[in-house]
């Protein structure tokens, strides 16, 4: 018989070890759907490794794909601890992008300096109201978030493919559902010439910092964390819980939009309905990654888009399919739920019917 | 009290029917059991009696299978008399072997029908449909020969406390149980009701049936037992033949020595701190309704809230404590008018809360000791500074609260999760005495707590009644609300009615809804 | 006046039952498991693999009541990990559902391109026909609207009422409401939490699986990537909107595929005035009002979401 017993107090090595083990397994476990594919599994791995370390190019590459990972892991992660289920980062994302193709491809003109925030702001603020909608619904009315956030990110799907045939569509794009670029003067600007990695990244640091100082030492974050806990002992203690959930829910959103614009206005420069390869789900993983932890998401960010970039190339020179990646990503989300419970709980076996 | 004789001699007294044999139990450090043997005979009712934590709901728990011991061995007989020893940690072994069990929290599907639940687990689950009828002709007759009886096609949901309880008591004779054990009985019934059912005991005894009752109520095991087990500590510390027992004798044996008694000094009674003027909320079922109630309560008072559980407790504490509003009525602290009913509104205007249930809304377990206990006033100056916490101070404070008020455990920053039931409830008292609160609404304060711990919460109560504070004391154990109270109000079916005077007899009657 | 012709005619509620199918074993799946206690946002993923397994079987050669088979066990499989991190290890139902649905894709796809990787277009096969009953099938209006149905879709209402069935009138279905309201009942007469709990969610999944395959076998006869296409969260806001109830359940997808059907035909009547895009959102919108409506009043299964330990009480 198996006895399972709480840790009275999970050990440090065991919370960052864990993570770290999880994501090694399921880049392991990749191995099998390599051979069914009838890869040379080695050679596999070594392309991946040269496909995120082979170059400066390929390793900014790598950081250019974490920064949206790392906005909406900051996304799932503060809205996740105060168990709120935001799974609509993916329409949060569109949502940022939208707003920040409607400011930034002329409707403003002005310096960088102005205009850059002005995007940002504005991009962050459509991400925010993507998410307050569904926690007004479950503070009003108790309609489940996980559901309605899910339904919404269809919603917003097909709304911008409205508007990318509509009204943010490009006139000189040829008939194509994109909207027209960005100005210059809204673009982020890159951190290396003749590299992709932009602005975006150092934004993402930052928040991840400010999140992190906000989390653990503010009463703001107190409170969330407390709601997330516990939500009826938060609630007699009189900590407004609606409130804190509506911020929760606010700040979550923004992150996420603030993905969609940092891919629009420092990658891409200009909005397509095919911008996310589902960047709002994957901030999930790298938020469960990261143990709901927000430095944490950086660190788990950076593994995440190494997996997806070493992958693109990997099948690239060996024509294995590159749903490969998100096969490892998924992977590493189930060993880390998995490896979560070892570190929480003491697992024994002992003998069975003493009698 | 009237009931069935318990001091005639037992007809069969020696066949043996279950015997267990030096079991013992450990929770990580903790011994909850240790090498506990005990017999029972044919037709016997043995009490198990203990305080609270004495290891008693743990041994009934290895002898029904949800725990395995760490050692020891059960032998129980079967229809013809002989002992054979039980698979421990399987409830299907000791169902077989004619063990029931009948839970302090009731082990009921409460979005199934009554008759469901007894038919639960009795069928086979490859039947392609249940037999309604051959049950019902099964349950007629326990019925004919017990006197229990419930509503079967009722959803369980909608039955009372009491009906429950005989659901879950036919549902162990339905399994054709020969040894009952009913874990605290009486502890969510009107003296009235309790006496019922010992009377149904009493008929259940002489159709041959043997039962254990766990009760930390001394009253009762003397009045319905033929003998007794004392545990303590997770040890027996006595036998002894109910009618050998006085109530000293077992009461020293319980506790280790003689209970003390908290001074109750007579004060006289200050302003009104809180007034309750015909407050009615309906709710959805009695449980959450009050009714046109009325209640003062004054500095330097205790008024206890007499009642069996069930009956609009949580409506008036959630009223006092700003969860909910009322549908009518008016609530006033210090003579002013509360007007908006939110837990942070009525705790600035000075009502501190010793919630019911401590663990689920009292403490955030995964949270420190420290943050549970500034987690009132994070609006604080001494807490909070621009919006960021003071965590220097707060530790500091933390400290000294812990010291102040005996809360032992791992430390200030070990998660509070980690406490036990009486070092949480001190947590909270610490939390609730520190803002000086007007008023404290204690609910079910000690419930669940060792005498050691209870005592301190009491003692804690008088003093900050001694201090100015007005107490509104809400608990099912009506001992409690004798020994704390200054006034008693009783209340049944959402409705509040002053208590004469503070007469044993007569509060049970008014808790059972019978008063003109 | 065209849209009262639109609600009276047959081809529109033949599409409405047609819509519904999926959505009925759906619903279903997700009814059971929630019914013992444990939300399965594994839904969509189970229902991306059911419909590659169940295609890929038929194409290379099971047959299609072999191809039902095989999607039926590829979703109990995914049931079975879903069950096993969520029950004896009481692992987060939300993140382990999600995480379920992304194995399942990816492995579908992935399975797929490695499979067939050098198609252009996608292979087809012969999927299930329209029934042809004798009689039954000439009838007017009920003729086209239930009795030219595909087999898959008699085969859900089938297991509409053996659901129902089993949950209401058997000691097995007594046991799984049981286990969702209270596990300790259950545990106490000597049952297995675990067991049922498990078995339910690897039932409950396999019917998922077999709404996938309903696309692939029925509604069209080839795999596409994205063709699940938020039908499995469609299912998880009808299950609240159902009350847990399988008739409720039959009735809300069936109303579901009516209004789809119908948006799909006021498109064609005032497509020119209103992008085709308003209709292809009002199903979602409509699924969030709906779960708005009835939420305040959905009496979830009382230990939905609560895991539950052995010898913990």
């Amino acid at each position: 018989m198996i006895r399972i017993e709480p840790r009275e107090a999970p050990s440090r090595t065991l919370t960052i070890g864990v993570p770290v083990a999880s994501a090694l397994i399921a880049l392991m476990l990749a191995a099998i759907p390599l051979a069914f594919a009838g890869a040379n599994i080695l050679e596999a791995y070594g392309q991946m490794a040269k496909g995120i370390f082979g170059s400066v190019f390929a390793f900014t590459e790598m950081l250019t794909r974490a920064t949206p990972l790392i906005f909406t892991g900051l996304a799932a992660t503060l809205a996740f601890r105060a168990k709120l289920w935001n799974i609509g980062a993916e329409g949060q994302f569109y949502l940022g992008a939208m707003a920040a193709v409607t400011v930034g491809t002329g409707m403003i003109d002005a310096p960088s300096y102005i205009l850059i925030p002005i995007i940002l702001f504005t991009g962050a603020a459509a991400g925010a109201a993507g998410m307050a909608g569904p926690a007004y619904l479950k503070t009003r009315f108790g309609a489940d978030e996980v559901v309605t956030t899910l339904l919404l990110n269809f919603i917003i799907l097909i709304f911008m493919q409205m508007m990318l045939e509509g009204p943010l569509k490009d006139p000189m794009g040829m008939g194509w559902p994109q909207s027209e670029p960005i100005v210059d003067n809204g673009m982020l600007p890159q951190l290396l010439p003749r590299m992709r990695v932009h602005f975006g990244l150092i934004i993402a640091l930052i928040a991840a910092v400010v999140a992190q100082i906000m989390l653990s030492k503010s009463v703001w974050g107190f409170k969330l964390r407390a709601i997330g806990e516990n939500a009826a002992a938060a609630l007699h203690a009189g900590i407004g819980v609606k409130r804190t959930l509506m911020g929760a829910a606010i700040i979550s959103g923004a992150m996420a939009g603030l993905a969609g614009v940092s891919e629009v206005a420092g990658l891409k420069g200009y909005l397509t309905a095919d911008l996310s390869p589902g960047f709002g789900y994957t901030g999930i993983v790298v938020a469960m990654l990261a143990g709901l932890s927000p430095i944490g998401v950086v660190l788990s960010a950076i593994f995440i888009s190494s997996v997806f970039v070493g992958a693109d190339s990997m099948s690239r020179a060996m024509g294995v399919s590159s749903y490969l990646a998100d096969l490892v990503v998924a992977m590493s989300l189930i060993s880390v739920l998995v490896g979560g419970f070892i570190a929480r709980y003491r697992i024994s076996w002992i003998n069975k019917g003493v009698a | 009290m009237e009931g069935p004789d318990f001091s005639a001699p037992l007809p069969m007294t020696n066949n043996l029917v279950l015997s267990l044999k030096a079991l013992s139990k450990r929770f990580g450090s903790v011994v909850a059991n240790d090498a506990v043997s005990i017999d029972l005979h044919q037709g016997e009712v043995l009490s198990l009696l203990g305080e609270n934590g004495a290891g008693k709901t743990t041994l009934m728990n290895m002898l029904f299978g949800h725990y395995m011991p760490d050692s020891g061995t059960v032998d129980v007989a079967d229809m013809d008399g002989n002992m054979h020893p039980l698979t421990l940690g399987h409830p299907q072994a000791a169902l077989e072997a004619g063990i029931g069990m009948v839970h302090q929290h009731f082990t009921l599907a409460e979005n199934l029908s009554a008759l469901d639940n007894i038919l639960l687990g009795s069928e086979s689950l490859l039947r392609w449909r249940q037999n309604h009828r051959a049950a019902r002709h099964k349950i007629a007759g326990i019925i004919e020969r017990t006197g229990l009886s419930a509503p079967l096609d009722e959803k369980v949901g909608n039955l009372s406390v009491g009906e429950r309880q005989r659901v879950e008591i036919l549902k162990a004779l339905y399994h054709d149980a020969r040894i009952l054990v009913l874990d605290e009985p009486t502890a969510v019934l009107t003296p009235q009701e309790a006496d019922t059912l010992f009377e149904n005991i009493g008929a259940m005894t002489k159709d041959g049936l043997s039962v254990i009752f766990i009760s930390h109520k001394l009253r009762e095991v003397l009045a319905f037992s033929h003998r007794i087990a004392v545990l303590r500590h997770g040890r027996k510390v006595g036998e002894i033949a109910t009618k050998d027992a006085d109530e000293k004798s077992i009461a020293r044996m319980m506790v280790g020595a003689d209970t003390p008694v908290n001074p109750r000094e007579d004060i006289a009674v200050g302003a009104p701190v809180l007034q309750l003027k015909s407050i009615t909320v309906s709710g959805d079922s009695a449980r959450n309704s009050l009714q046109d109630a009325n209640l003062t309560v004054h500095a330097n008072e205790v008024v206890g809230i007499a009642g069996v559980s069930g009956n609009g407790q949580s409506a008036l504490a959630s009223i006092v404590s700003g969860l909910a509003g009322p549908d009518h009525g008016e609530m006033l602290v210090d003579d002013v008018a509360i007007t908006r009913f939110d837990p942070p509104n009525l705790l600035k205007s000075g009502i501190g809360r010793i919630p019911e249930d401590r663990h689920h809304d009292g403490v955030i377990g995964a949270m420190t000791v420290a943050e549970n206990l500034i987690i009132e006033r994070l609006n604080d100056p001494d807490v909070q500074k621009n919006g960021f916490l003071r965590q220097e101070i707060i530790r500091e404070h933390a400290q000294e609260l812990c010291r102040d008020y005996d809360v032992r455990g791992p430390g200030i920053d070990a998660q509070a999760r980690l406490l036990s039931g009486g070092n949480i409830q001190k947590l909270i008292l610490a939390r609730v005495f520190e803002c000086s609160p007007r008023l404290i609404l204690a609910n079910q304060p000690t419930r669940g707590l060792d005498l050691g711990a209870a005592n301190e919460v009491a003692r804690r109560l008088l003093e900050a009644r001694k201090r100015g504070a007005g107490i509104l004391l809400i608990s099912e154990d009506l001992d409690e609300v004798l020994a704390l109270s200054d006034r008693i109000v009783v209340i049944h079916d959402g409705q509040l009615i002053a208590a004469k005077d503070k007469d044993r007899a007569s509060i049970g009657l008014m808790m059972a809804g019978e008063h003109t | 006046m065209d849209i009262l012709q639109i609600l009276i005619s047959d081809s529109f509620w033949a599409a409405a039952f047609r819509i519904a199918t999926p959505l009925i074993f759906g619903v279903l799946g997700a009814l059971i498991c929630e019914k013992a206690g444990v939300l399965n946002l594994g839904i969509e993923g189970i229902f991306a693999a059911g419909a590659m397994a169940g295609w890929m079987a038929v194409w290379l050669g099971a047959g299609l009541w072999g191809g039902l088979l095989v999607a039926a066990l590829t979703g109990g499989a995914f049931g079975l990990l879903h069950a096993i991190l969520t029950v004896p290890l009481g692992l987060s139902q939300h993140v382990s559902g999600l995480g379920i649905t992304m194995l399942a894709t990816s492995l579908s796809y992935f399975t797929y391109r490695t499979t067939l990787p050098n198609v252009s277009s996608p292979p087809r096969i012969v999927p299930f026909q329209p029934l042809d009953i004798p009689v039954l099938s000439d009838l007017p209006f009920v003729g086209l609207v239930l009795f030219q149905q595909t087999a898959m879709t008699w085969l859900a209402f089938f297991m509409v009422a053996l659901v129902w069935w089993v949950l209401n009138r058997t000691p097995l279905g007594m046991a799984i409401r049981a286990v969702g309201d209270n596990p300790d009942a259950v545990d106490a007469q000597g049952l297995s939490v675990y067991g049922l709990r498990i078995g339910a969610i690897v039932a409950g999944s396999a019917l998922m699986a077999l709404g996938g395959a309903f696309l692939t076998m029925s509604a069209f006869d080839a795999f596409f990537f994205g063709m699940v296409n938020g039908r499995g969260w469609i299912c998880i806001a009808l299950v609240i909107f159902a009350s847990w109830r399988p008739g409720k359940a039959l009735l809300g997808a069936v109303l579901f595929g009516a209004f789809d059907a119908f948006q799909v035909r006021l498109q064609t009547e005032v497509g020119a005035l209103v992008p085709s895009q308003v209709f292809l959102m009002a199903p979602y919108v409509m699924s969030i009002i709906a779960l708005v409506i009835v939420a305040r009043r959905a009496e979830y299964p009382r230990a939905l979401l609560t895991p539950w330990f052995k010898g913990q009480r």
